[in-house]
């Protein structure tokens, strides 16, 4: 008997700690337990033996953190074969006669993942996947992820399990007392990515006792349509006259995790400070209980590194400006490597209240897998929301999956049988919610019938690979009425019938409907209502169009989806606000002792202003004359201030932040193929440093002189930088470095410039350098600070 | 000396706007600074966390070093740190990883925030190892001990290396979610490892922990 035919109608019984109990028996501070496997298999043996008699069905091996970051391959496999050998031996000789199981232990591999740590994310699959590979070799019955209080690590290790094996999956988080992960996940969001990746069971463990898991165990049970698991500690330890000693007796916990097991936990055990006692207390309690039916929650669901989000009656709203289609200067950000303006885009449509944003950089000429991956990296570096990748190029959509933090948004799949082909064994891999659009080789059907009949063939097709109907969300296509009067009904009937007859979500690209129509907005923003009262989930949309908001806002209140109409009111008093702006900016017009509006707008460091002030002026001045006239003097205040002392770092840094705002506004009204840029300069935070906050400051500064900056980041190897020198020609390089522990890495790329690229000046700059430092290590300028680095890339000759 | 770890969270501890205002390198602070100060503040404060984890050991002395039970030292500076005491508590301490997040964000969007939570994150997390400081000064002078400054792995001539025995012994990842990198650097980044040297008597020192024991005399943040 497997253990997924045992759980389908008993409840699980897992075991309790092995630290706690191994440091009685000796282990040293500081002392791996897992090589206690290997060197004393007779008292993991012993231990695992007294879980099996108190009543647990399985156990978990003792090797917890046998991956090839903590010990050499070959030992890894040398103890997690002795682990699996001693609970076998343990589970032979049990008296217990119910089914007993041996779990092959993963925990985190104790280094965090990229952006935040330095371990990378394929890095962190292998490590796990070792492991894998040993416990199927040696007999494992299942793999138990536990501990894990990162949801990307989590991804990393349960990939690893479903690529290399056919094993049952168990996963389980450690939840701090705010109910979440310490990167931030809560419960939901890792029902969404883990049931999407398909774990046979899900859970919580560690951290904390029973009764304060108890809210993290309700939120799975609710989301969650697998068994769910909750193993933890002995509450938490205190110190009583120097021992320590865990507040929750073995009673008291194991009354508290039957009251859970009646509301439907399905698997149960004991983390740290819990004994076979603990574990004997459970299952004594919870004898004669039969477990609760595990029900499909049917719930469409996609997830961040943070949060679920679900569709449900209230619409959601997907941003759809993280896309090059008719945007000149995104266009250029994208040939450009311009992250930035990119990660710019995600954070206003956040701003402005999307729940979902739709990412798609495909352009000709781009490496497209390469790019989507990059910003897909980048964006949730620093944004939580959800991101629907949006690409036609499969290998690209694999890659990105693959590396999504999360349970993303796939746009899309259609009724042909190649794209069906090419998707849906990727949402079935790596988990995600389908946009499905109805249309196949014949192209898009003109009625709503001929749409439905594709939908349908799609959902069939998907459910063959194993993907129900509640992780596809059919967009029925808005097409424009200026080309066909009917368009409009086509989209709306057929919407209509798969949210209400086939009980599937809907999403349509609103705005298409209006193509070549003049004064577009209202009739978009009508179509939008008409389609919201048809049963609409969700709009990818331009979140800066009032219209649209103003029906998404109404229609929540108008549908009692919004509480006191808060967030009505709340939208509408922005936008009063907003209006009332530019009245009051027109009325501040006295300049005071600064030159012009513009430049005392930068001198005191308000960005909106600035941008505002450049756009009137761009009416009536040139574009080079703004430069030179206003913005270059204003920043010319500023810097000479700073380096007098009389103008502080953030001072420095607002003014700068408000010229910027005043070059976009430029940049975005200048014709294709015009540039203000001086020569190419590339900066980066050098091998082995991540701090890149000095660095940025100084990207800032040189881009206000008009400096193309190429920004290489930071932790930047050696060669990249000499390459990406070499490709731009550019004539001066500038390094930072924080740490004395980097400063080589800062000698060895300059070596390699003075080889590779001698016309190359190299600026060096940070905490650990002083003038000395910098001709030592060949450097041929040392910068105290931003406006030095300006004053030396502006003395240069080319 | 006990062999387990144990976890404590703080709450928040006052906010010391004329310290963020110093790590900012802003000797007066106009009222566009203190606006932008402020907004930082209420941006990040509700998703910080004060979380300590701390384990103590015992000190003796081994062949003309010191050994901590964890690591054995040959520091000048920790011996005289520590000169007199017989125990240690070894503690790691972060306010977590969220704002690591708005400075990675800012740092992208506007160097102006990013700077600014920079210097919240350096205020925070020092105020945070106050707050642990007073409370193990305070338990232990009931039983008659008094307290060291704090003494962290890269001070003086204890080398940074020692930043590996102290996660292999506090295990933190698991414990307050903080992780060391190959450089040695900690993941969330506002975090601080450090040792408190436990004495005998109950009298603490209250030496200035910090700018007039460093050798930097030239920095931009010296308190005069």
């Amino acid at each position: 008997m497997t253990v997924l035919e045992y759980m389908k109608d008993h409840l699980l019984f897992l075991d309790g700690g092995m630290g706690s109990l191994l440091q009685n028996m000796g282990i040293k501070p500081g002392e791996h337990p897992e090589r206690w496997s290997v060197s004393h298999p007779e008292i993991i043996e012993q231990i695992h033996l007294d879980y099996f008699n108190a009543g647990c069905n399985v156990v978990n091996t003792n090797c917890f953190g046998a991956n090839t970051l903590k010990f050499d391959a070959e030992e890894c496999d040398r103890i997690i074969k002795a682990s699996i050998e001693n609970a076998k031996r343990a589970a032979a000789r049990s008296t217990n006669p119910e089914p007993k199981f041996v779990a092959l232990d993963i925990g985190p591999c104790g280094k965090l993942l990229k952006p935040y740590g330095d371990l990378d994310f394929e890095d962190a699959v292998e490590c796990f996947a070792g492991m894998v590979r040993s416990g199927v070799k040696h007999g494992a019955d299942l793999i138990f992820i536990e501990t894990m209080n990162d949801s990307y690590e989590t991804k990393a290790a349960l990939l690893a399990a479903k690529e290399n094996s056919d094993l049952p999956v168990f996963v389980s988080n450690a939840y701090g007392e705010d109910g979440k992960l310490m990167t931030g996940a809560t419960p939901a969001a890792m029902v969404a990515m883990i049931e999407g990746m398909g774990a046979d069971a899900i859970g919580c463990n560690c951290s904390l006792g029973p009764a304060q898991l108890r809210g993290v165990v309700d939120e799975l049970l609710a989301n969650a349509s697998i068994p769910v698991m909750l193993k933890p500690n002995a509450g938490l330890p205190k110190d009583v006259d120097g021992r320590a000693v865990y507040d929750v007796l073995p009673d008291e916990f194991a009354e508290e995790i039957v009251t859970q097991i009646k509301a439907g936990v399905r698997v149960a055990g004991g983390c740290c400070g819990t004994t076979p006692e603990y574990i004997k207390a459970l299952t004594s309690k919870a004898e004669g209980l039969e477990p609760l039916p595990v029900y499909p929650k049917n719930k469409t669901v996609v997830s961040s590194y943070t949060h679920a989000v679900e569709f449900a009656e209230s619409p959601i709203l997907i941003g759809e400006r993280i896309n090059p289609t008719g945007k000149k200067r995104f266009k250029q950000a994208l040939i450009e490597k311009d992250i930035d303006y990119i990660l710019q885009e995600g954070v206003n449509q956040q701003d402005a209240g999307v729940q979902i944003l739709d990412v798609n950089v495909g352009l000709p000429d781009i490496d497209e897998v390469s790019m989507l991956n990059n910003v897909m990296y980048e964006l949730q570096a620093i944004i939580n929301l959800p991101l629907q990748i949006d690409t036609a190029d499969a290998v690209a959509m694999e890659k990105a999956l693959r590396r999504y933090n999360g349970k993303a948004m796939i746009n899309s799949v259609n009724g042909k049988e190649e794209s069906m082909k090419a998707i849906f064994p990727l949402v079935k891999k790596y988990g995600g919610v389908v946009v499905a659009l109805t249309l196949d080789e014949g192209g898009i059907p003109a009625t709503a019938e001929g749409r439905i009949a594709i939908a349908k063939k799609i959902l069939e097709t998907a459910a063959s690979y194993g993907i129900d109907k509640k992780d596809i969300i059919f967009d029925t296509l808005a097409m424009t009425i200026s080309a066909d009067p009917a368009a409009a009904l086509a989209t709306l009937k057929s919407l209509e019938y798969i949210k209400n007859e086939m009980g599937c979500h809907t999403s349509l690209g609103v705005s298409n409907i209006s193509f070549g129509l003049p004064k577009r907005e209202g009739v978009n923003s009508t179509f939008f209502a008409m389609a919201l009262e048809r049963g609409l989930s969700a709009a990818i949309m331009n979140p800066y169009a009032t219209d649209m908001l103003k029906v998404y806002y109404a229609y929540r209140a108008l549908h009692n989806l919004d509480e006191n109409c808060a967030d009505y009111i709340e939208f509408a008093t922005n936008l009063v606000e907003t209006a009332a702006a530019p009245a009051q900016a027109a009325a501040a017009k006295t300049p005071e002792d600064f030159k012009s509006q513009l430049q005392k707008a930068i001198v005191k460091g308000l960005k909106d202003q600035a941008a505002e002030v450049t756009g009137q002026l761009l009416a009536t001045t040139d574009a080079l004359e703004i430069i030179q006239q206003e913005i270059i003097p204003a920043l010319d205040i500023v810097g000479k201030g700073f380096e007098e002392k009389t103008v502080y770092l953030p001072q420095l840094l607002m003014s700068a932040e408000a010229a910027k705002a005043s070059f976009e506004v430029i940049k975005a009204n200048m014709p294709s193929g015009q540039s203000i840029d001086k020569f190419p300069m590339v900066i980066a935070t050098v091998h082995g440093d991540i701090h890149d906050i000095g660095k940025n400051i100084v990207k800032l500064l040189l881009e206000n002189y008009g400096f193309k900056v190429i920004d290489l980041g930071k932790d930047v190897p050696p060669a990249d930088i000499v390459a990406a020198v070499i490709e731009n020609k550019a004539p001066v390089c500038g390094l930072s470095a924080l740490m004395t522990t980097t400063v080589p890495a800062m000698e060895e790329t300059i070596k390699l410039l003075a080889e590779q690229a001698p016309w190359c000046k190299v600026v060096v700059g940070g905490a650990v350098l002083n003038e000395d430092y910098a001709n030592r290590i060949g450097a041929g300028k040392y910068a105290k600070d931003a406006m030095d680095t300006v004053r030396f890339a502006d003395s240069v000759e080319i | 000396m006990t062999d387990t770890v144990f976890i404590k969270n703080y709450i928040e501890p006052p906010f010391d706007t004329s310290e963020i205002l110093r790590y900012m390198g802003c000797k007066e602070a106009d009222p566009e600074v203190l606006k932008l100060v402020e907004g930082c503040i209420n941006e990040v404060r509700s998703s910080l966390t004060y979380r300590v984890c701390y384990r103590q050991f015992t000190i003796t002395e081994k062949d003309g070093s010191l050994d901590l039970a964890f690591v054995v030292s040959q520091s000048e500076g920790l011996r005289r740190n520590l000169g007199g005491c017989k125990s240690l508590i070894l503690f790691a301490a972060t306010i977590g990883l969220e704002i690591d997040r708005l400075i990675a964000k800012y740092g992208r969007l506007s160097p102006s925030k990013a700077l600014c939570f920079q210097a919240i994150g350096a205020e925070r997390i020092e105020s945070l190892c106050k707050s642990f400081n007073d409370d193990m000064k305070e338990t232990l002078a009931k039983s008659g001990f008094g307290t060291r400054p704090r003494f962290s792995p890269g001070y003086g001539d204890f080398p940074l290396e020692v930043q590996k025995d102290v996660f292999r012994v506090l295990n933190p990842a698991k414990n307050i979610g903080l992780s060391l990198n190959d450089s040695l650097l900690m993941t969330p980044s506002k975090s601080v490892t450090a040792i408190i040297g436990i004495s005998e008597g109950s009298q603490s020192c209250i030496a200035n922990e910090r700018c007039d024991k460093c050798d930097k005399t030239d920095c931009t943040f010296r308190r005069l």
